[in-house]
């Protein structure tokens, strides 16, 4: 059972990675800093193992494992907050050009 | 709390193809932001989710700490000055790299669970991978926010030092593997901890786009490693494009200084280049004021901006953009031209100058901009030395190779630099003793507010 599973997760894991590679070679290079910052936000998805290790084992609320989880959720909420709006910040300043070329060529 | 295993299933499902709809969005700057916002929702979904897949979840706590990190997310987000982007993305991989560990050790020393071997084996990769992010990214950090010197440092018996740590390492993870020993666990992620670092230090200033872009990389593997423990297919998915979004720019960025990867990762560079800079000095150069450049920009039909770090180091972004509007305005037809490496990250100097409100029509990438020197009046190199310097074309220097804006063709250059100092490369740089070439020394926003001026 568990090796069915393994194998099914590399699947995943090796078609995920060409998905990956199609998608990023799209991507414009002058967004590569933006894209740098939001795979670190997406990265933060390890949030979903870190809520997973903060639970109660054997009634104790306090152990090793709820802590470190813990620990790790409140790391990776950093990345998830700071990676989305770091990116939308610098995605603005894309943006805000329109009005600004005409301000300037008439 | 459980629901049907199908719905949450269908539930990370939904998050991992929103995921991938926000990298998509990145093709353009307006469906960018779309994309960003769809990332958000995917994120929001997946955590929701993970409520209602927990079994014993202590929500509180959970609570309590997503909302620390959010607040010191947001303030980080509004604050980090966009100069310093290199250094907070060094410091989120970071925490993703220990954030992994930490996951790691908690299922290790989870006495609720028990793991299979192929469980283990997926443990000890996860644990190793973000054990190297972790303190790779925080030298990567130290060095690009010059808390640590950016000098490579290299010694006798680094690579031999590295293997050794590397089997350990391995040693240990097998022992874990055979045993479900926790202190071997805890030890081979001690000996991963070391080697991120010892395999770090060697790598130089100048390779840190690389760098940077590598351990973007090695965060997603580390994410996608904690997936196959948890079989968890969004954080599988997640992982891998982060991984390949990662070595892309890796791949990118090395090609763009036409280093190998084998080579960055061995480390070195600009060590042994620093000798040749003593030499060259002694060569006459033209200098000018920055009223002769004005005379000249003003007069020029077409002019390309170069700009480089060095730009953004003293912040002359802005006064540039006012002379860029000036010049526009005269008639001139003025292009900013962008190297790969001109920053300290991919796309670096794309996002500095956004800041400063230069449109993106403007701004145009080597490939596209090389075959215009030639009919160009005037070239504006402005905190940028070795991404123009003519050595790459000849074999034999150190950067021969390497792709260059090619302004040596235009008809006139101009150079702004605090001072005839070599590059990161450590060379020298003939462009500056052309005849057709003139150096204007001083600090770039300093010159370009005078240029400004004198335009008038």
């Amino acid at each position: 059972m568990t090796d069915l599973l393994t194998m099914q997760n590399i699947t995943i894991f090796v078609l995920a990675i060409f998905v990956g590679y199609h998608v990023v070679w799209t991507v414009t290079p002058a967004l590569h800093t933006p894209l740098m910052s939001v795979t670190n936000a997406i990265s933060g998805i390890v949030i979903v193992g870190a809520m997973l290790q903060t639970v109660t084992i054997d009634a104790t609320t306090l152990n090793l494992t709820s802590i470190l989880g813990a620990i790790a959720v409140f790391l990776t909420s950093i990345n998830i907050f700071g990676g989305f709006l770091v990116t939308r910040r610098m995605l603005e300043m894309f943006k805000k050009k329109e009005p600004k070329v005409k301000e300037a060529s008439h | 709390m459980t629901v049907n295993p199908n719905f949450t299933s269908a539930a990370y499902l939904i998050s991992a193809v929103l995921f991938i709809f926000s990298l998509k969005g990145l093709a353009s700057p307006t469906s960018a932001r779309l994309g960003n916002t769809l990332g958000m929702v995917g994120m929001a979904i997946a955590v929701i989710t993970t409520f209602f897949v927990g079994h014993n979840l202590i929500t509180t706590l959970i609570a309590g700490a997503v909302v620390l990190g959010a607040i010191v997310g947001t303030v980080a987000a509004k604050r980090v000055q966009m100069t310093k982007m290199p250094e907070l993305v060094a410091l989120m991989h970071s925490f993703v790299g220990l954030s992994a560990v930490l996951i790691a050790i908690a299922a290790v020393f989870n006495t609720a669970e028990s793991h299979t071997s192929v469980q283990r084996i997926e443990l000890f990769i996860g644990a190793f991978i973000g054990a190297i992010t972790f303190t790779a990214s925080v030298v990567a950090f130290g060095k690009l926010s010059g808390k640590f010197g950016s000098k490579p440092l290299v010694f006798k018996g680094q690579h031999l030092l590295n293997l050794v740590l590397a089997l350990l390492m391995l040693g240990f993870g097998i022992l874990f593997y055979l045993q479900d020993n926790q202190s071997a666990f805890l030890i081979m992620c001690a000996f991963a901890l070391v080697l991120g670092i010892t395999l770090i230090v060697p790598i130089g200033g100048a390779d840190m786009p690389v760098v940077v872009s590598m351990l973007n990389s090695y965060s997603g593997w580390a994410a996608a490693g904690i997936g196959f423990t948890l079989n968890n297919s969004v954080l599988i998915i997640a992982g891998a494009c982060v991984g390949s979004s990662g070595a892309i720019l890796s791949y990118i960025m090395c090609k763009a200084m036409n280093r190998s990867i084998i080579a960055v990762m061995l480390g070195g560079f600009g060590a042994e280049a620093a000798i040749d800079t003593a030499g060259g000095a002694q060569k006459a150069v033209k200098s000018g004021s920055a009223d002769d450049v004005a005379f000249l920009m003003g007069n020029a039909d077409t002019v390309i901006i170069v700009p480089g770090y060095g730009l953004a180091v003293s912040r002359a972004q802005h006064a540039l953009q006012e002379l860029t509007t000036k010049l526009i305005a005269k008639g001139v037809n003025v292009k900013y031209a962008i190297h790969p490496v001109a920053g300290r990250m991919p796309g670096h100097m794309n996002v500095l100058l956004a800041e400063a409100d230069v449109p993106y029509e403007q701004v145009v990438e080597m490939e596209d901009v090389n075959n215009e020197f030639g009919q160009t009046d005037v070239v504006f190199v402005i905190g940028a030395n070795d991404v123009v310097n003519p050595a790459a074309k000849k074999p034999g220097s150190a950067i021969y190779g390497m792709p260059i804006l090619e302004a040596y063709k235009a008809k006139t250059i101009i150079v702004n630099k605090r001072s005839m100092a070599a590059g990161y490369a450590g060379l020298d740089n003939e462009l500056f003793y052309l005849d057709k070439t003139m150096m204007v020394f001083g600090d770039a926003k300093h010159v370009v507010e005078s240029i400004v001026k004198a335009i008038d």
